[in-house]
């Protein structure tokens, strides 16, 4: 295994047909590294999340592809990319998405009980993640009954559970406050992400950028620029 | 179970209020389904009491004749010309016929009177109490003990009473396998004696019971009884045409049909609805266990399984209830007719799995659609 994580590759994507078409993302390539904290950020309506859907394997693309182990994942079957999902790539959605009728440790061993793990297995190694996220003693509360930044943790302790090489998370801070949102960015970047791991971060949220080793921008669809360590390393035309 | 089907499983009961509902809704189907093909078994059961009872392997009556209870008497040839035909081993008359009983409280009560063949007392009932000989005694009667049985004022061997102004002595207690349809008591009697206390036609015969030398001389009998202008029909056939009759000529197959067409389509409008919102409120986690990697034919399962396992137990709780209504019924009416049948119980499990299915249909179908970017999108 290279240094890649995830390559995008001339990725276009448009939506609807005739005078409605509009284009969402329009060529856009980069990469994606182990260790790196990769940010896409951009105004809204600039391509950000149609972006991460079609690198994630949720949407497809009308062009381009998206590597990963060296194999274009827009090849593969549906069920072949569910299992990719399932096994190299975990989701923190904007709204979290915990199931409110499950526990906590049971929204986080859901990975695990899709990979076929036994039931009473499942719920020990969920506990393990909610340790690392500081709220094992919170388990057998419903998500309802956490706060905001705890079910932010939740949600990561769930997308991490599956070991997965690529952790997606879209506006991570976007229902906290300024104060949460560090501490989830900065709990990401010291004890989540790490040498075997790539970490993307889909934000508009300017308060947690200093945390980010590349912050890559979009605008009107496009990659207009990456910027590393502070610094603006390129700009794509 | 395997873990994807656990969490099916809390998703649905830990949601307490839907859940409720929708095992509301199909268990009331169920019961109100059960409860109606029920109680009409019940009365199909009912009106073959006689036939049933009595026990003959062959029946001779009018042609016009739908049930025992309403028969045309024959004329006695037909039972000479009967007892001739090849392949008959035996045949006896029978009379049914109504009376007016008195009973030593004054108060009047009608009954069901079967006169037996002198000479055989072909179709006699099981004794309880009593000897079958007895019947032949001065103004022998014996009552069966039914569920009507009470109506006669609980009569014991040696009660005495009147009927149709003659006097009647009780002189056994007799068994029988059902209770007739019009809740009314049965006693039985010699045929002599049931046509000389009950107003009659010409003719007293009403039924003639046939017993074949074999089963295979059944046909050619039916067909000699045909050359006559009557109809030969076995236990089952009767039986049948008895029930074709209720179900099919009285109102009471089609207001049965209607009442159990409609408890289904509330069953399935409840549950149909209940389970559709409980998948729509639920779409986004099944959109978000579509991302994280569940693959579609997951979901199907835990959709089929969350409406299999609610319909499999509304189905039990709702036969369990209508069971237990008729047992509490039973207890208060003696006579009440219904009764789970076994085809009642196929019936209303075909009827829940038709709900489960549907429901299972319209929630996978959302499911499906969903896609995994709409839950990006938010």
């Amino acid at each position: 295994m290279g240094n890649v994580a995830i390559e995008a590759k001339g990725l276009v994507k448009w939506f609807g047909e005739g005078e409605a078409k509009t284009t969402a993302v329009k060529n856009a390539s980069f990469e994606a590294n182990f260790g790196e904290l990769l940010y896409i950020v951009g105004p809204s309506g600039s391509g950000k999340t149609t972006l991460l859907s079609m690198i994630s394997g949720i949407l497809k693309p009308n062009d381009g592809g998206v590597i990963v182990e060296g194999k274009n994942l827009w090849d593969m079957s549906s069920d072949a990319i569910a299992d990719l999902r399932l096994n190299k790539i975990g989701f923190v959605f904007q709204d979290y998405h915990l199931f409110p009728r499950l526990t906590t440790v049971e929204n986080v061993a859901i990975p695990l009980i899709l990979k076929k793990m036994e039931w009473n297995e499942a719920i020990n190694v969920a506990l393990e993640y909610l340790e690392i996220v500081g709220l094992k003693n919170r388990a057998q509360l419903q998500p309802v009954k956490l706060s905001g930044g705890e079910q932010q943790r939740v949600a990561i302790a769930r997308a991490i559970a599956g070991h997965p090489d690529i952790l997606i998370f879209d506006e991570p801070t976007a229902s906290l406050d300024g104060d949460t949102g560090r501490k989830i960015v900065e709990f990401i970047k010291t004890k989540i992400l790490n040498e075997q791991r790539c970490v993307i971060i889909v934000t508009h949220d300017s308060r947690i950028y200093e945390y980010a080793d590349t912050i890559m921008k979009m605008e009107d669809g496009k990659i207009i620029g990456f910027e590393r360590n502070g610094a603006l390393k390129g700009v794509v035309a | 179970m395997s873990g994807i089907l656990k969490i099916a499983l809390k998703l649905l009961v830990n949601d307490k209020s839907k859940f409720t509902a929708l095992l509301v809704g199909i268990t009331f189907a169920v019961f109100l389904m059960t409860m109606m093909t029920s109680m009409f078994a019940g009365i199909l059961n009912r009106s073959a009491a006689p036939v049933l009872n009595i026990g003959a392997k062959i029946w001779v009556m009018d042609p016009a004749v739908n049930n025992a209870t309403s028969s045309i008497p024959m004329p006695d040839y037909i039972l000479s010309t009967a007892r001739s035909i090849n392949g008959v081993k035996y045949a006896v008359p029978v009379y049914f016929g109504n009376a007016l009983v008195k009973l030593k409280s004054g108060t009047y009560q009608a009954a069901n009177v079967v006169g037996l063949d002198d000479a055989t007392l072909y179709g006699r009932p099981e004794m309880l109490e009593g000897k079958i000989e007895d019947i032949y005694a001065e103004n022998a009667f014996i009552v069966s003990k039914d569920a009507e049985f009470k109506k006669l004022e609980n009569p014991k061997v040696g009660t005495e009473f009147e009927i149709n102004d003659h006097r009647g002595q009780v002189v056994g207690l007799a068994k029988v396998a059902s209770s007739g349809l019009f809740g009314i008591p049965t006693l039985y009697t010699t045929l002599n004696r049931a046509i000389t206390y009950i107003p009659s036609t010409r003719f007293t015969t009403s039924f003639i019971l046939l017993e074949p030398k074999s089963e295979a001389d059944i046909p050619f009998i039916q067909q000699q009884i045909h050359k006559l202008g009557y109809q030969a029909l076995t236990e089952n056939q009767f039986v049948k045409k008895i029930t074709d009759f209720y179900t099919y000529q009285t109102g009471v197959g089609m207001n049965v049909l209607m009442m159990t067409a409609i408890s289904f389509i509330v069953g399935l409008s409840i549950s149909g609805q209940t389970f559709y919102t409980f998948i729509l409120e639920n779409l986004e986690r099944f959109g978000a266990l579509k991302a994280i990697g569940a693959k579609g034919s997951e979901l199907i399962s835990m959709i089929l399984f969350q409406a299999s396992f609610t319909s499999i137990l509304g189905y039990g709780l709702g036969v369990g209830m209508a069971s237990t209504f008729m047992i509490l019924a039973r207890l208060r009416l003696p006579d009440y007719a219904a009764q789970v049948t076994f085809n009642n119980l196929i019936l209303a499990f075909v009827m829940v799995l038709i709900i489960a299915g549907f429901s299972s249909y319209i929630g996978v179908r959302k499911v499906l659609q969903i896609q995994p970017f709409d839950i990006f999108r938010g």
